[in-house]
């Protein structure tokens, strides 16, 4: 039997009271029943648990949080926070913990997880107000095809686009600019995205 | 709903005069960021949807949603608010269109308005995540095990079936960047589905029918076997039981045909 090496953690409270500070979730109340993890639809692509999330956010343990492939594969689906039996918004920490990785610049397990969101926002601004999902898909699949040029998925991707298209469900415009364009701005100024 | 769920808005605005209501656009709408912006940036995704609330405020009506996502958002944007103020930022409720479509009011006129019963059509309602969850942010009661689509689908006469993955995710926030996942976890939908012997999903979420619908050949590839599980928009359904001239169009634009299956249930 694979026995997993332990290693001892020295426990902080930073992360914690931080948590607790800037989103008023409490990961103490947590009393490790699991039910967080045993709900989640993804853990078959997770290296860390949902409640090893939480346990790991009571000690302390930022480096190991934030280079973690679970807050990037999270799916939002928000089933952890909806069952857990003390009110921990479990997938909120994910969000917390997804936004401090970029904060504090740390190597992110799934860029194109974090592109695919960043381009996502980029182009609602770019546009001012609503996304063109057009050039959302045509944008990343260009940063996609730069990382890993893939001719099948090039293929793929260029058969949906014309399913999609002969169907009317692609617009290939821009889509309207909206007369509160002005405020999206200053909506994307202010959070500092 | 301009784009990829025209097809959805197409039916919306196609049902909605039959059961005499009057739907307007809220002008000037913008994007809520939908997950992305959650996971980026925790200010970004309230003021975005804030936005629209304010809007929904002037505008002075009911506000009814078709999307999931921009639902969960707003629902979320009006509780920051309440929290932040203490007081309800808008003195009108915001809706899921599944849940306002199907008060008693308006299954009553629907029931008298079915034209062509959907009768032997073996369907799963797929409702997905956040329409329902969490439920401190949607204030639904029912949100582990909804049955306002079944409703819905026994007023319309068709055979809806019982099955434990109707607020199961589909992955959409990730359908981009990890399709794998999403494939991963489209299948267990399809497999789960058949095993409860359904023929089709009917859904009230453009996300939830655009991973379902568009996934499923590349999926059959995968899986080497083929799928046929047509993905309708509730409000297709509606149109359908009731008539209306357009249901062929709306149906033609999914890539998984529901035609056939709907003429060999005599439907079509």
């Amino acid at each position: 039997m694979n026995i997993p090496q332990m290693q001892p953690l020295m426990p902080a409270t930073h992360l914690a009271s931080r948590l607790a500070e800037t989103t008023a979730i409490s990961v103490s109340a947590c009393y490790q029943c699991k039910k967080c993890s045993a709900g989640c639809p993804l853990t078959f692509a997770m290296d860390l648990l949902p409640d090893q999330v939480i346990r790991l956010a009571l000690l302390g343990q930022m480096e190991r949080l934030l280079g973690s492939r679970t807050i990037w594969v999270c799916a939002s689906c928000v089933t952890c926070t909806t069952r857990c039996p003390n009110g921990i918004d479990i997938a909120g920490v994910m969000d917390w913990l997804k936004e401090e990785a970029l904060k504090q610049k740390a190597a992110v397990d799934q860029p194109e997880v974090a592109t695919a969101h960043r381009f996502f926002l980029e182009s609602i601004r770019k546009a001012g107000g609503r996304l063109s999902e057009m050039a959302l898909m045509q944008r990343f699949l260009i940063y996609k095809l730069r990382r890993q040029p893939n001719l099948k998925e090039l293929l793929d991707n260029a058969k949906l686009g014309l399913a999609l298209f002969k169907r009317r469900r692609l617009r290939l415009g821009r889509p309207p600019v909206i007369k509160g364009k002005g405020e999206i701005q200053s909506i994307f100024q202010r959070a500092g995205v | 709903m301009e784009g990829t769920a025209a097809d959805y808005a197409a039916s919306i605005a196609g049902v909605s005069p039959l059961l005499d209501l009057e739907l307007a656009e809220l002008e000037d709408w913008s994007c809520c960021g939908a997950s992305a912006a959650h996971s980026l940036s925790h200010r970004l995704s309230y003021e975005l949807p804030a936005r629209n609330l304010g809007l929904a405020k002037k505008a002075g009506l009911d506000v009814v949603v078709p999307c999931a996502l921009c639902f969960n958002r707003l629902k979320a944007a009006e509780k920051e608010a309440e929290k932040e103020t203490g007081q309800t930022p808008l003195d009108k409720k915001i809706w899921d269109l599944l849940d306002f479509l199907t008060q008693p009011s308006f299954l009553q006129t629907l029931a008298k308005k079915v034209r062509r019963p959907l009768k032997g059509l073996k369907a799963v309602g797929y409702y997905g995540c956040l329409a329902s969850r969490p439920p401190a942010i949607t204030d639904k009661l029912d949100y582990e095990n909804p049955q306002n689509m079944e409703k819905l689908l026994t007023v319309l006469q068709a055979e809806p079936l019982d099955w434990s993955y109707k607020t199961d995710c589909c992955g959409a926030g990730l359908t981009l960047a990890r399709p794998d996942l999403v494939d991963t976890l489209v299948r267990r939908l399809y497999d789960r589905a058949l095993a409860a012997g359904a023929e089709c999903f009917v859904v009230s979420c453009q996300m939830c029918q655009a991973n379902l619908d568009m996934s499923q050949e590349r999926i059959s590839k995968q899986a080497g076997k083929k799928y046929y599980l047509p993905v309708f928009y509730f409000t297709e359904l509606m149109g359908l039981a009731m008539g209306h001239t357009d249901t062929a169009k709306w149906l033609s634009r999914h890539l998984v045909d529901p035609r056939p299956l709907l003429q060999k249930r005599g439907l079509l």
